[in-house]
């Protein structure tokens, strides 16, 4: 019964940092290139476009669900199941929903890398 | 890729690396925190470890969020994933842990795994515009892109 709350709790962190993840990416992507617009417009208008923009928003909200999500899972679940569990699942999810959400080609190279980083953060922290 | 590409992509690595560390060894020293005691998380900020921790990962936001407006979320995650390799080493060689087969084994497969996405494009998205630096990168995708369409094409009408 404690096991099922931990990986639901699990679950709910890569969700949220997939999410939370996508929609930063997304974000910066609207804003553009941080290094290219300081130069022309001033450090001032990258961080005011940022903080004004609705995903960078949303993605700050999402981090923080992972982040207090995690909190929880912590307290159910040993943190060499709970850490390393949800860091390689969120490479792969993020990975996934890059592809749809984010069109970014996610070609063989990029799988192999996903998994083989994934499978490393595992055997890592396990 | 420029060079101050890569240094922004190193900062990612090294401030996430170091910030989680930091907060880590301060943590231990405050003691456990709980939700019946949230004032103790006051206690926890005044520690010099853990205020340093959370600069360094303020420090990490930043620059994940710039490389974020350059490159690919599937290449950003992957090439700064040294970060755990980064830490293992630290414990290893600085804080004298024993470090097991099998971790060093995991070592090896994000190493190759960062070498594996460090070896294609930063950027393959297209519709944005905004990324004045790297058009070359864009336009060279772009053109693979149209190649691969072009090709899917061609088998649906076979």
């Amino acid at each position: 019964m404690k096991g099922m709350y931990t990986w639901s709790a699990i679950l709910v962190i890569v969700f949220a940092s997939v999410v939370g993840d996508v929609l930063l990416a997304r974000a910066m992507k609207q804003v553009g290139d941080v290094g290219a617009l300081r130069r022309r417009a001033g450090l001032g208008v990258v961080i005011g476009r940022t903080l004004g923009n609705r995903n960078f928003m949303l993605g700050v909200l999402a981090m923080a669900v992972a982040f207090f999500s995690l909190l929880f899972a912590l307290s159910w679940g040993d943190v060499s199941l709970v850490a390393p569990a949800a860091a390689s699942l969120t490479f792969i999810g993020n990975a996934v929903a890059a592809k749809i959400f984010l069109h970014e080609r996610v070609d063989r190279r990029r799988w192999i890398a996903a998994s083989l980083v994934a499978a490393g953060v595992a055997l890592l922290a396990g | 890729m420029t060079f101050r590409k890569y240094l922004v992509l190193a900062g990612v690595t090294l401030f996430a690396a170091a910030g989680d560390a930091m907060l880590s060894h301060g943590m231990k020293q405050t003691g456990s925190i709980s939700l019946n005691h949230l004032q103790g998380v006051i206690f926890a900020i005044l520690n010099p470890w853990v205020a340093g921790g959370i600069l360094l990962l303020l420090a990490f936001f930043a620059t994940y969020m710039t490389a974020l407006s350059w490159a690919d979320l599937t290449y950003v995650l992957p090439s700064t994933s040294l970060g755990y390799v980064l830490l293992a080493l630290v414990a290893r060689f600085l804080l004298h842990e024993h470090v097991s087969p099998l971790r060093w084994f995991g070592i090896a497969l994000i190493t190759s795994g960062v070498g594996f996405v460090a070896g294609g494009p930063a950027l393959t998205e297209h519709g944005h515009e905004f990324a004045e630096d790297s058009h070359a990168t864009e336009v060279g995708a772009g053109s693979h892109l149209l190649a691969k369409d072009a090709r899917n094409g061609a088998r649906v009408e076979l």
